[in-house]
């Protein structure tokens, strides 16, 4: 059984290692900051993913004590690299892309890069939730 | 009344979960310093927050989870086979507007996140009306399949938990 949890352990540390390698690669080799950025998700992914799945079968069967730590770095991850990743390209659509090179969202208005005080969350459900918020508290 | 003590059921419940499980240590004192962090926190940033997302199936989210979760693994592998074997030259990075029917911010973000997420897709940026997101694809010969798919795959779950 020991053996069985040492292949198990082993097979996930080598295919975060095989994922954070190919997200590096990729950092290399890709042609535009565009396309670079997709690297990075694929590494915080499924790379850090699974060395993180093999720490917790590593403390549960090895240790005999569960952990959940991990979790957390997986939540923390989840909630962080999409922010980053967000802001980069804004960043980046701002220096590099016009208007005119984009396609057009739907509705009225443009990007909000593109767009001077732009301001997403005054939505009208923004407005609405407010009222709402307001007659329940009298 | 209990709108004042609690502003955010579901934040005061989460924090609870995180800060049992940073401290590692199931004991009643973690767990009262626990409940005392996932009060205070939400009572604090209430002013900066005022209305809550409304959730309609919590069942739902699990799904949600699962299918995401799957997504990202087979398109860890697909993506990992255009960065080690397809040439630059064959490429073909495109940009793809998603017209949103979601109108939660707090939906819009989840959904966002997902798709930054699962590789080969990537959220770059959000209209100024808040009802178009911009997506680049890594690799999409077919711009308006990966739209459809991320209306239908995605958008109509998170539809589903958060209406």
């Amino acid at each position: 059984m020991d053996m069985f949890w040492d292949i198990v352990i082993s097979a996930l540390l080598v295919i975060g290692g095989v994922f954070g390698l190919v997200g590096s690669f990729g950092l290399v080799k890709l042609p535009d900051p565009m396309t670079r950025l997709h690297a990075p998700t694929k590494a915080a992914t499924l790379g850090v993913g699974s060395i993180l799945i093999a720490s917790m079968v590593w403390f549960a069967a090895k240790q005999g004590h569960l952990t959940l730590h991990e979790l957390m770095v997986t939540v923390f991850i989840f909630l962080t690299a999409p922010i980053t990743a967000h802001f980069i390209s804004k960043a980046n659509i701002f220096r590099d892309w016009p208007a005119d090179k984009l396609p057009r969202p739907a509705g009225e208005g443009d990007w909000a890069v593109h767009t001077a005080d732009a301001d997403t969350s005054q939505g009208e459900l923004a407005v609405e939730r407010e009222t709402e918020a307001e007659e329940k508290a009298d | 009344m209990i709108r004042k003590i609690l502003p955010h059921p579901y934040l005061t419940l989460t924090l609870t979960i995180v800060w049992l499980l940073l401290a590692n240590a199931y004991t009643l004192n973690s767990l009262v310093f626990a409940i005392l962090v996932g009060l205070v926190i939400p009572w604090l940033t209430a002013p900066y927050w005022p209305a809550r997302p409304r959730i309609g199936n919590p069942v739902k989210i699990l799904e949600y989870i699962l299918v995401v979760i799957w997504d990202i693994i087979v398109a860890n592998i697909t993506v990992a086979k255009i960065v080690l074997f397809m040439p630059n030259s064959k490429l073909h990075p495109a940009w793809v507007s998603v017209p949103l029917d979601l109108v939660e911010p707090e939906a819009i973000t989840v959904l966002a996140g997902t798709i930054t997420m699962t590789p080969g897709t990537l959220t770059a940026e959000l209209a100024a009306d808040g009802h178009s997101l911009l997506v680049h694809c890594l690799h999409a010969p077919d711009a308006d399949a990966v739209r459809d798919e991320i209306k239908t795959r995605y958008e109509a779950r998170l539809k589903e938990i958060f209406e």
